[in-house]
């Protein structure tokens, strides 16, 4: 046995629970973009309500990592494993709260159908940032840097793909003016789901700091 | 930042075992170096190295250099008694003499020469003062020393080592045998005293290391395995063995 059998069960069940509001997380980007392409006011609803769920877990979380900081003085990769835990539940959350805000901009746009084409592109968009999320967590499972960094690049397209939004919205709004309503609205979301890729990108570079101890700024 | 110690190629014998295995190490001056590693892996073995303290024993050998500003301590022209005057130590247990607190710091200014007692009053604030000790026993100089609590004893032994104008202080597990609020002063005080000497320092207590040092030396078996900067080696160990050590995950 080893002489930290306790504390290394801690801290597995530190990553257990991270995977366990990963997964939440990642069913809210999916479900907030489908509720935005839709329409559909009950997910968009179901959404806001499940972030009290991701708050409470993430809170959850986070007291663990510090009770363990506290009580068993980590060192070394002890340190970043806990010191990561944190930063990634932190990048999670806002994740979390993005998803609200893309709810919110649902309930916003609801009863009128779509006028303006480049809501197209945020499914594509979306299933750029979901590829991302999964990858980060799996990264962070296997402490695998080199599929961290490959995450980390997807980030690239998805502003690529932010960008052609942005400007195909305001091609929309000059265009005609009654666009302008809802353009704004797919603006923010657009935006919202860029963030979220950010997060993700966090997430990579927790993980490789966690493995080598190195920090690397890749976005 | 000036080395004010260089070690080259130290080895260190007690008759046909090998204690300490050609180390290299560089103590910069004015900051505080902590050697940690295992019971029996050489760090006490070492810092006594640095001020020939390991001449006392029997049937032990030293191979290489240190040098103290520049000069070989293990030449035969280096005078042991200055030496130990320049290098200085502390130990374990507090090991005031038996007699007053006064008289204790006094110790070894007189031993060196000096008889005026104004000059050995200056002497003896000065050094209590740096110590962190005269507020509370400046009342009670002519007390026996032996009646401190043990926090203040280990601050005297630091005061009377002060007294003797010292460069360099080797610390030997200096609060091992003190309270929680004790170390703390004393590890305060060691922040305080780097500003005018350099400080190695033995401990079990990876979290002082961590708290008191700027550098950090691991040693294993008489090997020196990694020395760097304190916030490198407890947040990111490049030695695997480094790293299993302070994790508690050796052996």
């Amino acid at each position: 046995m080893s002489a930290r059998s306790n504390f290394d069960r801690t801290l597995k069940e530190i990553q257990q629970d991270i995977l366990r509001l990963g997964s939440l997380v990642e069913q809210a980007v999916y479900d907030s973009v489908q509720a935005l392409v839709k329409l559909d006011v009950a997910l968009a609803a179901q959404v806001i309500m499940g972030d009290e769920m991701i708050d409470e877990l993430y809170m959850q979380i986070e007291e663990k990592c510090v009770r363990v900081i506290a009580t068993q003085q980590p060192m070394a990769r002890d340190l970043r494993v806990a010191v990561t835990g944190i930063k990634i539940l932190l990048s999670l959350e806002r994740m979390g709260d993005h998803c609200v805000d893309i709810a919110r901009a649902t309930m916003c746009l609801s009863g009128h159908p779509y006028t303006v084409k480049p809501v197209q592109y945020i499914p594509e968009m979306t299933n750029i940032v979901q590829q991302m999320v999964k990858d980060g967590l799996d990264a962070y499972v296997k402490r695998d840097v080199e599929k961290a960094a490959e995450m980390c690049a997807m980030d690239d397209e998805v502003d690529f793909i932010f960008n052609r939004i942005f400007r195909e919205l305001i091609g929309c709004m000059k265009e005609d003016p009654t666009n302008v309503y809802q353009a704004s609205y797919l603006l923010y979301v657009s935006r919202y789901i860029e963030r979220i890729a950010d997060h993700a990108t966090n997430i990579g570079e927790a993980v490789i700091y966690l493995v080598t101890g190195e920090r690397h700024e890749l976005n | 930042m000036e080395n004010k110690i260089s070690v080259h190629n130290l080895n260190l014998f007690y008759k046909d075992f090998q204690a300490l295995r050609n180390i290299n190490l560089e103590v910069a001056g004015n900051l505080v170096t902590a050697l940690i590693g295992p019971s029996g892996c050489g760090k006490s073995t070492f810092l006594r190295t640095l001020n020939r303290m390991n001449d006392l024993y029997d049937g032990v050998r030293v191979e290489g250099k240190v040098l103290l500003d520049g000069i070989d301590i293990y030449n035969d022209r280096c005078d042991v008694v200055t030496l130990r005057k320049r290098v200085g130590m502390v130990f374990q247990k507090p090991n005031p003499f038996p007699m007053s607190v006064y008289d204790n710091v006094a110790f070894g200014p007189r031993i060196h020469g000096i008889k005026n007692r104004r000059q050995l009053d200056e002497i003896v604030e000065m050094s209590l003062r740096a110590s962190a000790l005269w507020d509370e026993v400046s009342d009670r100089l002519r007390q026996p020393a032996l009646g401190l609590s043990g926090g203040q004893q280990q601050r005297l032994c630091i005061a009377r080592l002060l007294a003797v104008e010292p460069d360099v202080l080797l610390m030997d597990e200096p609060t091992s045998a003190l309270d929680p609020i004790s170390t703390l002063k004393v590890e305060e005080l060691i922040q305080v005293l780097k500003q005018d000497y350099t400080i190695v320092i033995v401990t079990h207590n990876m979290q002082q290391a961590a708290r008191v040092s700027d550098y950090t030396a691991f040693f294993l078996t008489g090997d020196l395995v990694e020395y760097g900067a304190t916030g490198d080696i407890f947040t990111a160990p490049k030695d695997q063995r480094t790293e299993d050590y302070i994790t508690g995950r050796f052996g």
